[in-house]
């Protein structure tokens, strides 16, 4: 009981801090659930990117029932993804009813562009950690390079090129096989 | 009712198609203006505003704000809830299969493909949301080299990510947060 309170109230810290999508999510990740609460690797936050990229759904709550399931199961994961959308739930319900003009008061767009550039230096610590930590030897840097420049230069739709790094390291693991296999 | 149920049942069906971030609901969202003309394209913007300029994952504040706005609170619960329905099922029944065969060798193999990409995505991302946020590339396109950099916000960049990493132990991210917040306001962002 008390760790689905735990996954509950996290995720909604996380909800309630993230401001844009589910990558703006990974600093609050990093630190509630990698950090504080050791609920998933680094490793494994990476894993469930990649497969809420390839699977329906939003991916901050992909991510959420994901983390939630490993912890305690389907009610972990029921868990998780409440806490994620019970913020919304508020803070959108208050502001259509009342604020009907919320994004154009002066105050709240200066608030909005302070936190826009702290956005930038919590994802530039986040991006850091994961290279340094991630990409360690030629093989990850070329994939990691790879799906940069196509993501980044390229219109190929994300899944696509999760479903491309998917196959790569298919075909890594049995040439490594084929290797082992010929020694 | 029928109304109502008819949203959740939209709704349950975005959830389940729309793959990738928030704004992968957008096509969907406008097909629900065309088809019902429960918003105008008109709205949708400006709930796409509100969306972006609050907390929490844009896909889910759109369909509270959108559920809202058709059927009050029970509304903005129901449509949430609908959107959120197909991922609790599809990434329980994904979870559990991954728990049995992370083991297998083939899958870490697949894996380690997938992780250095991931990085490689968010990066992307990253230096997109820099650009816009950082620099003016519009005045780089028009040889206008002084004003290509936004000096405010590199500066405020810069104190941030001094205050940041400064301490021996690194703060919570929401502190970093509500600073960037208060020198918005204070300075004017």
């Amino acid at each position: 009981m008390n760790v689905l309170w735990d996954l509950y109230a996290a995720w909604f810290r996380m909800g309630l801090f993230t401001f844009g999508g589910g990558y703006a999510m990974l600093p609050m990740i990093q630190k509630e659930a990698i950090e504080k609460y050791h609920w998933a690797t680094e490793d494994e936050i990476m894993d469930y990117y990649a497969l809420g990229q390839v699977t329906p759904g939003i991916i901050a709550v992909n991510t959420a029932t994901f983390v939630g399931y490993k912890v305690k199961g389907v009610a972990g994961g029921i868990a998780a993804t409440l806490g994620v959308i019970s913020p919304s739930l508020v803070i959108i319900t208050i502001i259509a009813g009342l604020i009907t003009n919320f994004s154009d008061i002066p105050i709240v767009q200066h608030a909005l562009g302070g936190i826009q550039i702290g956005v930038c230096v919590l994802l530039f610590e986040a991006i850091r950690k994961l290279i340094l930590k991630g990409v360690k030897d030629i093989p990850t840097f070329v994939i990691f390079a790879a799906a940069f420049a196509l993501n980044y230069f390229t219109s190929i739709p994300t899944f696509v090129l999760v479903i491309l790094a998917g196959a790569t390291g298919y075909a890594m693991f049995l040439m490594k096989g084929q290797k082992e296999g010929n020694a | 009712m029928k109304e109502f149920l008819l949203l959740c049942w939209e709704y349950f069906k975005t959830g389940l198609f729309a793959i990738g971030g928030g704004y992968a609901t957008i096509p969907f969202l406008r097909e629900m203006s065309v088809k019902y003309g429960w918003f105008t394209l008109d709205q949708l913007t400006t709930m796409l505003a509100v969306s972006e300029s609050t907390p929490g994952p844009i896909g889910v504040n759109m369909a509270t704000y959108v559920g809202y706005s058709q059927f009050g609170i029970p509304g903005a619960i129901g449509a949430t809830l609908s959107l959120v329905a197909p991922s609790i099922i599809v990434i329980c029944i994904i979870a559990s299969v991954l728990e049995r065969f992370k083991q297998l060798k083939v899958v870490q193999g697949i894996f380690s493909g997938l992780r250095p990409a991931v990085c490689g995505f968010i990066l992307s991302a990253v230096i997109s949301i820099f650009l816009v946020s950082l620099f003016r590339t519009d005045a780089l396109g028009a040889g206008d080299f002084g004003s290509f950099f936004k000096w405010k916000s590199i500066l405020l960049f810069a104190a941030l990510l001094a205050g940041y990493r400064l301490p021996k132990k690194t703060p919570h991210p929401i502190f970093l947060i509500v600073a960037a917040a208060c020198a918005g306001m204070i300075f004017s962002f």
